[in-house]
């Protein structure tokens, strides 16, 4: 609709059609391409989280080969290089690893994903408050992913990990890889943030009458919280990074001690952001995962309030605990004790959340479908990751196993245990709702059994590689650690299998799936989508729903 | 900060890549034959270096280390155990009673005040009990004994260690990780046992007292590193513009074997740390074949190097508050 200026004639005009323009379609190009439709720029998330995840998860794969046995045995050849070129290209896999994991699979598919499809559909709001700027959200993403992608053939590649610390990022990597790694970062900051500012409006502004935040579902909760996170983090974010871009380009000396500088700002100003993007990473998932366990144990969430309020304080401890990322960076005594009781002040409202996820089961009539199982799951490996979380906030034990394989063990249980499980139970939860077509409920538990199997397998290893000191970022390692990365290798093969499995069930269900029925969850889904046919219509609520 | 001379990249760094192993052997050789012989030990398996297939921490060498391992195994690693495996039965037995079949009808319980209180006040409790030698342990990581202390400035590169003791004269050490046979150029040294496991062992090894206080002042010449020995339970980043202190003391004699913990470019594997620890006469003899001289000795080569540890102390600490 273009008209700005509105005229009695055409409200008139409006109200006769209003069932007509509610079914309008727009063609395929203007329909995916120029969306303003929360759902369409939904699934656009979900299916460009979905190709991101595929080249994150080959890069695993790369990873876990030349991790299989002691020795260099694959990055020449992938590489075409020789010597310290083919070594640097072992840091560019695990760079593009990292970012690609964060920015393009993990936070696209949670927030711009579930969180655009239903967030709007959970609060009983048409769409969302700024369609258009939710369109250019959306765009923004894919030039950021482009320029990541290209870093790797434009120079030799960003080796800086994930992190890009100064001064292995200024004048340790010359040439335009670098540079080009930061504006993807810049571009998908930019997308996070006017994304972030849409859910905000929208969840304040848009619920339906009746709808108070203490009645907002758990899953709403938790995108409004990750919102806030990424609306404080990520200027932050923005500002260390183009400081690096002055630093590498334009002579300043920000992080440079020869000019004044210190190396250690940026990385206070980058885990500021970081710490609070990893709750980012999971904070939808824990919203997602409420929804799925209050539905298949039939009975609704125990301790909401709780619930909703112990995310809030993850959010708002999150924002003070970062410089547990640093503990080996030469802190004073004062700092490490202050950052080690902040963070593990953050177990409290995790424990009240795990706990009452249990509690909303107990004395429930569950079934345990696939949605129901990622979330079990997603319980268990998150409290594993937790737990090592716990020991590792404690400053005088961490220097032990600082960055080392335990680190990576622990934030892969909390990440690609834990939040992946939270996307996986979300994608067959909502995946009839979406598509209008049911999964297969055979694939889907084989999935999750193979999936399962094949992550633990490859991350439990880990901890026993990090506790015999095994550093992280080595794609060659002393013999002695040659045992527990040949598990983990297969780990890797297993979960690929199940990853097999994942993509023969998408594509069987979208072509020959059952019709979806309107809730066929039954009694225990009661959010307004469910109330909704399956897929919704292109515009949902012109009525709106009155909740009491 | 004002960057003292000492900080900015020391002009060691301009001699990258590491000046060639056979010259240096060849001085090192010449001095020895006026001083006592000194001879580097072959390191245990299994102490200070990883363990084949290891599972558990390593075993550890200094009191500290030992007290953060006990702080492990006697406390963290129960605890997280307990935890988890409390939330694994209670899921299990979820699984077995409370499924559609055992229980049709959904009970409808929302709060349970006291339950709430239980799980927020009790972990409160652990955290408490995890908290107190928690703060103990990063207390003693941080406090020096009194006594004789050693320094040792270790300095971090692309992708080797430099290693001075600016109290035993002009000792200065460039430590490259030896090549396996294989990959060796002619008439390069390569790897035996007797330097280590392969991608551990170094061609100069520090060298390092027992029974000593020993300090490092750790600093890094060009990118990021970071000065890492898990016997020691020791690690901590050499950043280039700062000199961060650690301070070790170690009873057991022995090698002791670490890598470099930050990434730091294409060759972050490949600059591991050798430590080897002896006793205090061996420490002398070592100290006087590399050229150097004993603090308090007749100073004649180290004049004001010998200037005792007091003067360090307070030029680290200048360095900690000033960054």
């Amino acid at each position: 609709m273009t008209d700005t200026a509105a005229t009695p004639a055409h409200f008139e005009a409006h109200a006769d059609n209003a069932h007509h323009d509610a079914d309008h379609k727009p063609g395929f190009f203007v329909r995916w391409f120029m969306s303003t439709n929360h759902k369409d720029i939904g699934t656009l998330y979900l299916i460009f989280a979905i190709i991101a995840g595929i080249v994150g998860g080959m890069i695993s794969g790369m990873m876990r080969m030349e991790l299989a046995e002691p020795g260099i045995q694959y990055l020449a050849d992938w590489s075409g290089e020789e010597g310290d070129a083919a070594l640097h290209f072992w840091n560019v896999l695990i760079t593009a690893h990292g970012l690609i994991m964060v920015f393009f699979m993990v936070m696209p598919a949670m927030i711009g994903g579930f969180g655009n499809w239903f967030v709007p559909l959970m609060i009983g709001a048409p769409d969302m408050a700024f369609p258009r700027m939710n369109n250019i959200s959306f765009w923004l993403l894919v030039p950021a992913f482009l320029l990541l992608m290209g870093s790797a053939f434009f120079g030799a590649g960003a080796g800086t990990g994930w992190t890009v610390y100064a001064p292995l990022s200024t004048y340790g990597e010359p040439g335009p890889s670098v540079d080009m790694a930061i504006l993807s970062l810049h571009l998908a900051g930019a997308s996070s943030i006017l994304g972030a500012i849409n859910f905000i409006t929208t969840i304040f502004n848009m619920r339906a009458p009746g709808m108070t935040l203490h009645k907002m579902p758990l899953f709403v909760w938790s995108v409004l919280v990750t919102a806030f996170l990424l609306l404080l983090a990520l200027p932050v974010l923005a500002a260390a990074i183009t400081m690096l871009l002055t630093d590498r380009n334009f002579g300043t000396t920000f992080y440079d001690p020869q000019g004044g500088g210190d190396p250690l700002l940026y990385q206070h100003l980058f885990w500021f952001f970081g710490h609070p993007e990893v709750y980012i990473m999971i904070l939808p998932g824990f919203g997602m995962v409420s929804q799925v366990v209050a539905t298949f144990s039939r009975k609704p969430v125990f301790g909401y309030l709780g619930m909703a309020y112990a995310m809030v304080a993850i959010g708002v401890v999150g924002f003070v605990v970062w410089a547990h990322h640093m503990f080996t960076v030469g802190l004073s005594l004062n700092t490490k004790l202050y950052f080690t009781a902040a963070t593990m002040v953050i177990a409290v409202p995790t424990g009240i959340k795990i706990f009452s996820w249990i509690a909303t089961m107990w004395g429930g009539s569950v079934t345990f479908k696939t949605p129901m199982l990622w979330a079990m799951g997603f319980i268990f490996m998150f409290t594993v990751g937790g737990v090592t979380g716990v020991v590792l906030a404690n400053g005088g034990f961490d220097d032990i196993v600082h960055d080392t394989y335990y680190v990576v063990a622990h934030f892969h249980y909390v990440l690609s245990l834990g939040a992946v499980f939270g996307l996986f139970s979300g994608w067959y939860y909502w995946f009839g709702k979406m598509s209008g077509r049911m999964y297969n409920e055979f694939l889907g538990q084989l999935h999750f059994w193979l999936f399962f199997i094949g992550v633990n397998v490859l991350f439990f290893p880990m901890h026993f590689l990090g506790l015999d000191s095994m550093p992280r970022r080595y794609p060659d390692y002393p013999d002695a650690y040659a045992h527990w990365n040949e598990i983990a290798t297969y780990g890797y093969w297993i979960m690929l299998a199940g990853m097999a499995v994942f993509f023969v069930n998408t594509i069987w269900s979208l072509v020959a799936g059952k019709k979806a029925a309107d809730n066929y969850w039954g009694e225990g889904a009661t959010t307004l989508e469910w109330t909704l046919s399956s897929p919704p219509p292109y515009h949902q609520f012109n009525t709106l729903p009155k909740i009491d | 900060m004002a960057p003292q001379t000492e900080l900015a990249p020391a002009p060691e760094a301009e001699l990258a890549p590491a000046p060639d192993v056979e010259s240096d052997a060849a001085a090192a050789a010449a001095t020895a034959e006026e001083a006592p012989a000194f001879e580097y030990a072959e390191p245990t398996e299994g102490i200070g270096t990883p363990v084949d297939g290891g599972m558990t921490l390593p075993e550890q060498v200094t009191e500290v280390g030992q007290d953060a391992l006990w702080f492990h195994n006697a406390l963290l690693l129960p605890i997280i155990t307990v935890i988890s495996l409390l939330v694994l039965f209670l899921l299990l037995w979820v699984i077995a009673r409370f499924n559609r079949r055992s229980n049709p009808t959904p009970s409808k319980t929302t709060h349970n005040t006291f339950l709430e209180v239980l799980w927020t006040l009790v972990p409160v409790l652990i955290l408490v009990g995890i908290a107190i030698p928690s703060i103990n342990l990063l207390q003693a990581q941080y406090n020096l004994p009194e006594g004789e202390t050693v320094t040792v400035k270790v300095t971090g590169n692309q992708w080797y260690w430099t290693y001075e003791y600016p109290d035993h004269g002009e000792i200065m050490l460039i430590s490259n990780m030896l090549p396996e046979e294989a990959d060796a150029q002619e008439g390069q040294r390569f790897r035996t046992d007797a330097d280590g496991p392969r991608l551990l062992g170094v061609d100069e090894r520090m060298v390092i007292p027992a029974g000593t206080n020993v300090r490092f002042l750790v600093t890094a010449a060009d990118v990021i590193h970071s000065f890492a020995v898990p016997a020691f339970w020791t690690k901590i980043d050499a950043v280039p513009g700062r000199l961060n202190e650690r301070w070790v003391r170690v009873d057991r004699p022995g090698v002791y074997f670490g890598q470099c913990s930050e990434l730091c470019g294409a060759r972050h594997a490949f600059m591991p740390i050798a430590v080897e620890v002896v006793s205090p006469e061996d420490f002398e003899r070592w100290v006087l074949a590399q050229g150097g001289s004993m603090p308090g000795a007749e100073a004649e080569t180290s004049d004001d190097a010998a200037e005792d540890t007091a003067t360090d102390t307070s030029a680290a600490e200048a360095a900690e508050t000033a960054s």
